[in-house]
Order: C-alpha cells, then structure tokens, then sequence
C-alpha cells in the first residue's frame, strides 16, 4: 500500500481583494471582489511506505498547503487522495492517529504545563498501553537527549530543546507516517545533527516514512533519497537528489592562477573545441565553465603542457545553488 | 477515550494552578461585585420586605449564588478558540484524534471545577458571614442545584462554542464575544432577576436560551423549586442543551469546509 497517493490534487482560496483608499473600503463593505487563487494546481504524488522524501519549493509554493490537505487539515478543492489508505479529511479522526506532524512554527505541546503532562496526556488521547508508552518514550529521552528538559514548562525551553521534545510528541503513538515541516528551522548546527541522526533511525527502526519540508537544503541532503520540488503548484521535479544534480549541476567551476600574464585569447585558441566558456578575474586569474562534469581531465591535458598553473581549484555545483538556479530561472516541466 | 477527555480536565486544572494570580484577582473581583449588588439592591428594598415575590433576604442569597455559580459557569473559551482561529493553531488541533469542540467543553468544565472547589465555596462560606443570606440545609436542594448548574454551564458553553467558532467566518470577533458577554449577564438574571423584567421583556426571555444560564439554577435554590417546578426548570434547559447543538454542528461543519490556516 502507498503512503501517500495523490491523484490530480488541487486546493484553490478565494481571497477577497481590498479596493484602495478609504471610498473603496466603503465599497468594500458593499461589494467584496473575490480572486481565487491555486495554491495547489493538480499534482500527483505517489510515496512508498518507507521512503523518505524531501518536499521543497519556494515560499508560498504550495508546500504548506499540501502538508495541510495530506494531514487532513485542509479540504481539496478536487482530486483524489488516499493517505495511509485513508480519506484525510473525511476520516478525520481515525486517519490522524496513523500519523505525526511537527509544524516548525507552532507548538504542539501545551505552552504552560510541564513536557512531561503534554506526553502524558498524548498518550491517553492516543490510547498507548503503559508498558509500551513507557519504553518507547525512553527509547526516543535516550536519543534525543531530553531527560533533564521532562519536567519544565515548554515556554522555558529554548528552540533548540523544545524542537526535541516536540519530535518525542509527534512520535509517541509511533506513526507510520510522520510529516515535519521545518523542522531545523533555526536550530543550530549540533541540534540539526542530532534531530537528523534521530530521523535516520526512526526510519531504519520502525520503517516510518518521512515527508519533508525544509528550506535547509543541507536537511535534504542529510536525510532523503528523493526530492519532490514545487513551483507555484505544480510539480516540477520528482526523483533523485543525485538525478537533480546530474541534469541540473552537471557543469564544473575551474579556478585557475597561473603564474605569469596570459591573454584570455590563448586560453580560448587551445579550448576551442571544449564546451568550456572563460572567464577573467584578472590577467593571471581565470575561472573555466564546463558544462559537462567529466571535461576537467581534457581542460588540463591541453593547459599543463606548456602553462604554468600555480594554483586549482575544481567545484562542483552545491545542491543549493542547482536549487537556487532552478527557484530563480525554472526548468521546463520535468 | 473518556480518559483523554478526563486527561484534558486534569490538564486544564495544572494550567489554572500555573496562573495562580489570575486566581486571587477573581477572588478580589467577584467579592466587589456581590458587594456592590448587594447594597444597591438593599437600596431598592428599602423598607419593601419583599419586591416581585422576591424577599430581602432571598434576594442577597440569589445575589452571592449567582455570582458564584458564575464562577464556575463562566470561561473564556470563545476568546480561546477565536484566537486559535486567527494565529492557526487550530491546525495543531485538527491533527488529534479528538473532536475538538468536545475537548474545548472539557477544558472549560476543568476550568469551572477548579473555580468551584477553590473559589465558590470557600467565597460562598466567606461571604454567608458578611452579608445575611440564607442558604438551604444540606438535603435534595443542592443536588437538585447542582443538576440545574451543569445544564446551566452546558449551555453557556454551547453559547460560546457559537461565538468563538464564528471567528471562522468573521476572523475579528472581538467585539462579538465582548456584545455576548454583556448580553448572557444581563439577560441571563445575573444583574436583574427575570421576575424584575417588564412584562413584555420576560416573555421574549423566555424564548432565549440565557436564563437556562444563571437564573433557572439560582432560583431553584434560593426558592427551593420542588416538583413541577422544578421539572419544568429542568426541561427548559435541557430542551436548550439539546437545541443549541444543532447550529454548532452545522457551523463547524461549514468551518472545517472553508478553514484557511492563517500564516503559512
């Protein structure tokens, strides 16, 4: 059975537009203009049990409200979806104990009280025998490093701490399915590594598939096999985080400093025939574009022979600036 | 899932433990305000032994208990909900395998348990040696009280179950929940009796669900109601209880329809 299965999924907001000046607030009050926008555009989206899978996109791409229509928050406005087998929204009740969900913004843990009360009454409202509440919530204080943070009241916590502990809640009823969105959002970079080790094991251990939204693509990295990415609703990739960066990354950076003054028109004359575009820093700086990864090797045999290079450096694009590259130009429909 | 639900009560009294100030300001508040009614209305008795079938004495002792019983009836869920409405952690809600108007109920019964045993009675002995009240012997009344003062809060409940959930349509509600208050003190006999009213007023009051509120509970004991009175007290907040259900269902039917999660 699919984790998630989406067919044609689209959720559309009727929002009210405000005419300008105070005499269109009057008419306003008379006559609202309703626009309606597709926050969501028919995607479709099919996830394993098991897999963990990386959900990115700019803001106000969509993503929160697909995580929105998947945990049965939100209604779509058409298509089909079917989450752990389940209608999210229609069975409500009894679908939302087969999942768990940290929102990186919000808390789910009662502000006030003790962590240790919010568990407790977690596990009354999800029906978790003593015996097996007991042992898994030790299993996750364990890894998670929350012992000492049990009997304080969640506003003392800081972010970092409180991350965790919503982890544990979100966890407690073990679900097959666990939506995190944001989760690393402004946490340090030991927090992050502990939450990621923590989800690496949960998956291997349990089998939990994990669907992540992050604006952290180094999370991605960490973490998932397959990225979904989104742009103003509508899908434009789905696969491999290595797929993603061989099509779109595939071009290598050269940075070469020679050690005398050489003409920009030598070095095109000898790479003529290379896809490789140059470019000048100053006379004895020069950075070589390939498009293909597997060129360096050429570019060097033709430069070594009789150039003296001082200094290389060869880079690879960086997952975030394909991401970037795509968020900024686009890429045809995958 | 009852357990979760009592879970929610036992929750909601550590939360108002945690706000213990709050506690002694209601204290100060309501102790005010049985005294200045209490006074005023001495000084509408005048010399009058008895106004509106009402006796001095029976009207200081409607007075403190009403006051009281609204110490427990009273709560601020619709500001609640209306505000998690607006900020969107109705959200964090939804994803409980709880309706989540069944457990709002349950926090405020939390809230009015803890202000009934740490507030109203230990007020309601304080008070009974200020002021020249009557209350009945420990016998059937108070049962019977306290039957009528569950239904009361049943129904004050359902009242801002409606305000709070209205937010989902008009996201600033404010001034609604601030119009309602107003409205189920004044209409709900706390101020003025029901028997005070002209008579055209207490025919139309009889048709709302306020008086289901404070003033049924409060004169079932300072007039000892007995029999079909009684019964009939009975029937008409019941009779509301149950009504009262049917806009609710249908607004959070259309609300989980049209829900917008504010911010993001």
């Amino acid at each position: 059975m699919l984790a998630i299965d989406a067919k044609e999924l689209t959720k559309e907001f009727k929002v009210y537009q405000s005419r300008p000046g105070l005499l269109g607030a009057f008419r306003d009050l008379l006559n609202r203009q309703y626009r309606t926008i597709r926050a969501v555009d028919g995607i479709n989206i099919e996830i394993e049990a098991g897999e963990m899978v990386g959900y990115i996109g700019e803001n106000g791409a969509g993503k929160s409200t697909t995580i929105k229509m998947l945990t049965g928050i939100l209604q779509p406005t058409s298509g089909e979806l079917k989450v752990n087998g389940f209608d999210p929204h229609k069975q409500r009740e009894q679908f939302v104990k087969t999942i768990g969900v940290v929102f990186g913004q919000r808390s789910q843990l009662w502000w006030d009280i003790a962590v240790q009360e919010s568990f407790r009454l977690l596990q009354k409202v999800y029906q978790i025998p003593d015996q097996e509440y007991k042992q898994h919530l030790g299993r996750m204080i364990e890894i998670l490093e929350i012992e000492k943070l049990l009997d304080q009241p969640v506003r003392k916590l800081s972010l970092g701490q409180r991350m965790r502990c919503e982890l544990a809640a979100s966890l407690l009823h073990k679900p097959k399915l666990l939506f995190l969105d944001e989760p690393t959002i402004g946490l340090d970079v030991l927090v992050k590594e502990n939450i990621r080790q923590f989800l690496r094991e949960i998956n291997k251990e349990l089998g939990t598939t994990i669907l992540l939204t992050t604006h952290d693509i180094s999370d991605i990295e960490a973490l998932c096999s397959r990225v979904i990415m989104l742009d103003k609703g509508k899908i434009i990739y789905d696969g491999s985080l290595t797929q993603l960066k061989k099509v779109w990354g595939g071009g290598r950076k050269v940075l070469l400093e020679m050690e005398k003054e050489i003409s920009l028109d030598e070095l095109q004359k000898r790479t003529a025939d290379l896809s490789v575009h140059w470019e000048s820093r100053s006379p004895r700086q020069y950075i070589a574009y390939l498009e293909q990864g597997d060129g360096v090797s050429d570019l060097l045999s033709r430069l070594v022979q009789d150039m003296p290079i001082m200094e290389m450096q060869i880079e690879e694009a960086t997952t975030e600036e394909i991401v970037r590259k795509i968020y900024q130009e686009g890429i045809p429909v995958a | 899932m009852l357990s979760a639900y009592l879970e929610v009560i036992r929750i909601r009294f550590l939360m108002m433990l945690a706000y213990r100030v709050n506690y002694y300001s209601g204290i100060v508040i309501y102790s005010l305000n049985i005294g200045v009614y209490y006074f005023l209305w001495m000084a509408i008795y005048g010399s009058n032994q008895s106004l509106q079938g009402l006796s001095a004495v029976q009207m200081a002792t409607y007075i403190s208990i009403s006051w009281m019983a609204r110490a427990f009836y009273f709560n601020n869920l619709d500001r609640e909900i209306a505000q998690e409405i607006r900020d969107g952690t109705v959200a964090i809600q939804l994803i409980r395998p709880y309706h989540y108007l069944l457990v709002k109920v349950f926090q405020g019964f939390g809230e009015g348990i803890f202000r009934l045993l740490l507030f109203s009675i230990p007020g309601m002995v304080v008070v009974s040696l200020i002021f020249p009240i009557h209350l009945p012997d420990p016998g059937v009344v108070w049962l019977k009280f306290a039957l009528s003062l569950l239904l009361g809060f049943i129904v004050n409940v359902e009242i801002n179950l409606i305000t709070g959930l209205l937010a989902f349509f008009v996201l600033n509600n404010q001034g609604l929940i601030r119009a309602k208050r107003v409205m189920v003190d004044l209409l709900s006999g706390l101020f003025i009796p029901i028997s005070f009213y002209p008579e055209w007023a207490q025919i139309v009051l009889n048709y709302l669900p306020f008086q289901a509120i404070s003033y049924l509970p409060s004169m079932v004991l300072v007039k000892g109601l007995g029999g079909t009175e009684f019964m009939h007290a009975l029937m008409i907040q019941a009779a509301w209880c149950v009504l009262l259900c049917i806009p609710i269902q249908a607004i959070w039917r259309k609300a989980r329809k049209i829900l917008v999660v504010q911010g993001g």
